[in-house]
């Protein structure tokens, strides 16, 4: 009998957190349907699932498996579940077969059934034809589909996925759950999944909302979306003007719960009874239907404090001719294996620019051979009139560079880091003093000046990596993947800050995996592989992929029509 | 019946295919391979053929403040000793200049009145001044040197030339290792050494391993039982460690003549228990750190630093202060290296092996039982 999981009043804190990382939370996923864990990062959905797996205890509260109790009936309960963790559990020195053949094993998979089994799974995921290869060798969607195949060799009761599909490419994304979908529907088993994906929630049967440990809402997501009917506007821009710009203006605005850039219009979610404000360069608003990442950015938007952002409204400076950045023919090889083949493009100055891909697209390895951080195999790349081949220390000082993981001392305090990294840059004495107050003040990071930054939530650390990045005043400024594991009000914050740096000259490089976050960029290089799949404005993407089944396609939709006409070419 | 049967199907599944990986990533990691097949023959090499602790052609400078005709027969008796070299100072201050430049390792000096007193008095006072640097070094200059006007000695005795002996003289016999070779000494010890390496420091890698790369998360959640993990992760450990083994007393016995008095047997089953004892130690570094490079550091100190210099390998353990030797009663190669010099040197001499044998045993106990309960099934045991 399939009783699905029950969780009630669960309560679980860590030793040393000042919050609790699931806070009275009830809840239950039925078998035969898929459950979302929704939440920004923090919210508590890896521990969640890991309590469901028998992995960690509660501190109260109950959870039930299939009826059973997966710490006192952690055999049973094991036998009949799956679970994939966020690094997927591969083994990757081992083959493709051979991490099957071992998760075979543990799980007692009769060595009869396993042909049939494994036909099944291969036939499902595709990895048919890369059974010999390392695990180690796969690109991250192939990981990610041999990981849910270790973790369905034994067709489980129910499957557990903590965020399948981080930082892999959309359409493998599209894959999985395409895979997801065919298992409920055809075996009936429950599935529960987190993400921090808003576009995958829309696909669950019903989604549990959580945020800081609490449990926000728990439904069927059109239901949810449902409740901020005519509430939900589109803004068109005039064709001068620049839908960030509108979107910076409307978002500081009363009443405006969320602003965003969509298919080129901004898009506003606004409290109850409140009329929409008046914005520069608007020519057309519409009322749209409400989407699930509408109705969470509403319930969460109350729950964080405003942070003040400088005033960047304004019209572009004349994206003057002057180039700031250019790269031609530029490869990257290690040994064998080409992570980067032949790419070429200009950034002119005070341009926002996006290296866009999925993970192991080689935007990392492109990024760090413009820093000046890693050698340049053949090609050229000039970053501030200075050749990377010849000169790259004297051009190094004349950009900044954000790190992923944001490369702050924890122990440090804000002060002390804004110091140092000040030096590292050559400021010294008064002019140290004013850089250092105008970026306190910049960044509304002076009430936390003497916070350890290792003790400073996601966004303020983010932040004060920005504000150490620009300390100098670079010509440009290098932003290695700045918004992943930041929760989404601060990633819009974030890019209302771009968008300031930006306006006052400052050419701004950044790579991302989140494809909708293209729409930011003035112009954008969407990678694959190693290689150029598209390049041009965010207008320019979208009309490459523009049907007659898809008249408005996304920036993902667009990845997914080059991704395959590239595949297609290949083969 | 049949559900049990099924049941332990079910296991015997899961071990072996545990086992299988762990094989796998063996065989594919040239690391674990080279620590545990490689690095006993060259530890092995090394100390046989480099590091000695015997010495000889010790250079010393001889001072002959008069040079009589029995003081030059004392020198060409030190010259014709394998265990000296001699050179004349002019003068005793030359000595010290050669002996501050360390290009002696020792002075002997001939006083102006050796010749009249051996003469008259039937015995004369040698002076024998040591560089006290190197202690160990300056002892065996000292035996040695003893030894050589013993043999003169007695060879001016037998020409019936004046030379008082004691009335009593001592004919010293060394039982075990009669040539006194230290090599004899070091390839015994050197087995423990090797085995650390692969018992503690790589099986020390092999759980930090799992948590740091995330399979551990994906292991915990499926059926595979934690007797079940730390079996299939001891058993391959164990072959390498005994290959090494096999490896390192093979190469002592062939290379360099090291006797092996007790019985193979009897060596293996030592070898087991300390080995045992040895993994059990690594795994619980591994189990409970979780992170390879602090798990490789701690086994390094605890494990490996130990049995290089607490277990009676390099140092005699009875000479050193009482702390150190309660300590060193903590160290399984302690146990060990006593229970390999008593096989290689004097043979299965069981009253002697036993208690060795008992108290590796018990380690085995203790730091695999340590090891079983830091495997949970859960992130937060």
């Amino acid at each position: 009998m399939n009783q699905g999981i029950v969780v009630e009043a669960l309560h679980k804190s860590f030793a040393g957190a000042r919050v609790p990382a699931l806070n009275g939370v009830s809840f239950s996923a039925r078998p035969g349907a898929v459950t979302g864990l929704v939440g920004p990062d923090g919210a508590g959905k890896t521990t969640l699932i890991r309590i469901t797996a028998g992995l960690l205890a509660a501190s109260s509260g109950s959870v039930s498996v299939l009826g059973l109790n997966p710490l006192r009936d952690v055999n049973e309960v094991r036998e009949r579940i799956g679970y994939m963790p966020q690094k997927f559990g591969l083994y990757e020195d081992l083959s493709v077969q051979e991490n099957l053949d071992l998760y075979g094993d543990l799980q007692g998979v009769p060595k009869t059934e396993r042909p049939e089994r494994l036909a099944r799974l291969m036939s499902m995921t595709g990895l048919a034809p890369f059974l010999r290869r390392l695990a180690g060798q796969l690109s991250g969607g192939m990981k990610q589909k041999l990981g849910l195949a270790c973790a369905l060799i034994k067709s489980p009761d129910f499957l557990l996925l903590d965020e399948p599909t981080v930082g892999v490419d959309p359409v493998s994304r599209r894959e999985l759950w395409r895979i997801v979908g065919d298992l409920v529907r055809e075996q009936g088993i429950g599935v529960l999944v987190a993400t921090a994906y808003l576009d995958e929630a829309e696909r669950c049967d019903e989604v549990v909302v959580l945020d800081r440990g609490e449990l926000l809402e728990h439904g069927a997501p059109a239901d949810f979306a449902a409740q901020l009917h005519e509430r939900v506007f589109e803004l068109e821009p005039q064709r001068d003007s620049l839908p960030r710009s509108i979107q910076g203006e409307i978002s500081g605005a009363e009443g405006v719960l969320d602003a965003t850039v969509r298919s080129g219009r901004v898009r506003v979610v606004l409290a109850p009874a409140t009329a929409l404000p008046a914005a520069a360069g608007v020519a057309g608003v519409t009322v749209v239907a409400p989407r699930f990442e509408d109705a969470f950015m509403a319930h969460l938007a109350p729950r964080r404090e405003r942070v003040r952002i400088g005033n960047a409204v304004g019209t572009r400076a004349s994206a003057g001719a002057e180039v700031a950045v250019q790269v031609r023919d530029l490869c990257k090889r290690f040994g064998d294996f080409e992570a980067v083949h032949e790419i070429s493009f200009d950034v002119r100055r005070g341009e926002i620019f996006g290296l866009l891909g999925p993970n192991g697209a080689g935007k990392s390895t492109t990024f760090r051979m413009l820093c000046g951080l890693s050698s340049i195999s053949s090609g050229e790349a000039t970053v501030a009139g200075r050749d990377l081949r010849r000169s790259g220390k004297r051009a190094r000082a004349r950009l900044g560079y954000m790190a992923q993981k944001f490369s702050l001392y924890g122990s440090l305090s804000v002060l002390e880091n804004l110091r140092y990294f000040g030096t590292a840059y050559g400021l010294w004495g008064s002019r140290l003093r004013t850089r250092i107050d105008a970026a306190l003040e910049e960044f509304d990071l002076a009430s936390r000046r003497s916070t350890a930054a290792g003790e400073l939530p996601g966004g303020y650390k983010q932040r004060l990596a920005m504000a150490a990045a620009l300390l100098h005043e670079p010509e440009i400024l290098f932003l290695d993947e700045p918004t992943s594991g930041v929760d989404p009000i601060a990633r819009r914050e974030f890019w209302r800050r771009i968008n300031g740096v930006a306006l006052a000259g400052t050419t701004v490089v950044v790579t991302t995996h989140f494809m909708e976050e293209a729409e930011y960029c003035d112009r954008m290089l969407i990678m694959s592989r190693g290689t150029e799949l598209a390049i041009g404005t965010p207008a320019d993407i979208r009309t490459l992929a523009r049907s007659d089944e898809r008249p408005d396609p996304s920036i993902e939709d667009a990845f997914i029509v080059l991704a395959q006409r590239q595949e297609t070419a290949v083969a | 019946m049949s559900h049990r049967r099924e049941v332990r199907g079910a296991a015997l599944r899961r071990l072996l295919g545990f086992l299988r990986k762990e094989a796998l990533q063996i065989r594919r990691d040239p690391s674990s391979i080279g620590l545990a097949l490689v690095m006993p023959v060259v530890l092995i090499l090394l100390f046989g053929y480099g590091v000695s602790l015997d010495a000889e052609n010790i250079p010393v400078a001889v001072v002959l403040d008069h040079a009589g005709a029995s003081s030059r027969d004392l020198y060409a008796h030190l010259e014709g000793s394998r265990y000296f070299a001699p050179v004349r100072a002019e003068s005793f201050h030359q000595a010290e200049e050669l002996m501050a430049a360390h290009a002696v390792d020792a002075i002997v000096r001939v006083g102006p009145n050796f010749e009249s007193a051996l003469a008259g008095q039937g015995h004369a006072p040698l002076q024998l001044v040591l560089r006290g640097v190197d202690s160990n070094r300056a002892r065996l200059v000292s035996g040695y040197f003893d030894g050589v006007v013993g043999a003169w000695n007695a060879q001016r005795a037998s020409r019936g030339e004046s030379a008082a002996l004691p009335a009593v003289s001592l004919q010293p016999r060394t039982w075990f290792n009669p040539s006194l070779r230290s090599t004899n000494f070091l390839v015994p010890g050197l087995v423990a050494l090797v085995m650390t390496l692969t018992g503690t420091l790589l099986t020390a890698l092999v759980v930090a391993r799992e948590w740091e790369r995330g399979t551990m998360e994906a292991i915990l959640v499926t059926p595979l039982r934690a007797r079940e993990f730390l079996i299939a992760k001891i058993v391959p450990y164990y072959v390498l460690g005994m290959g090494g083994m096999v490896l390192s007393v093979g190469l002592g016995v062939l290379l360099f003549d090291v006797p092996l008095q007790g019985s193979f047997l009897a060596l293996f089953a030592m070898s087991s228990l300390f080995l045992l004892a040895s993994l059990g130690m690594g795994l619980a570094i591994s189990s409970a750190v979780r992170v390879q490079f602090v798990a490789a550091q701690i086994s390094i100190i605890s494990g490996f630093l130990p049995a290089f210099f607490l277990s009676g390998l390099l140092f005699d353990l009875d000479s050193t202060p009482i702390g150190i030797r309660i300590i060193s009663h903590l160290v399984p190669a302690r146990y060990f290296v006593s229970a390999s010099h008593t096989l290689f040197l004097a043979g299965d001499v069981w009253p002697v092996l036993w208690p060795d044998a008992l108290a590796l045993f018990v380690m085995a106990v203790v730091w695999i039982s340590i090891a079983r309960r830091r495997t949970g099934t859960r992130l937060d045991t």
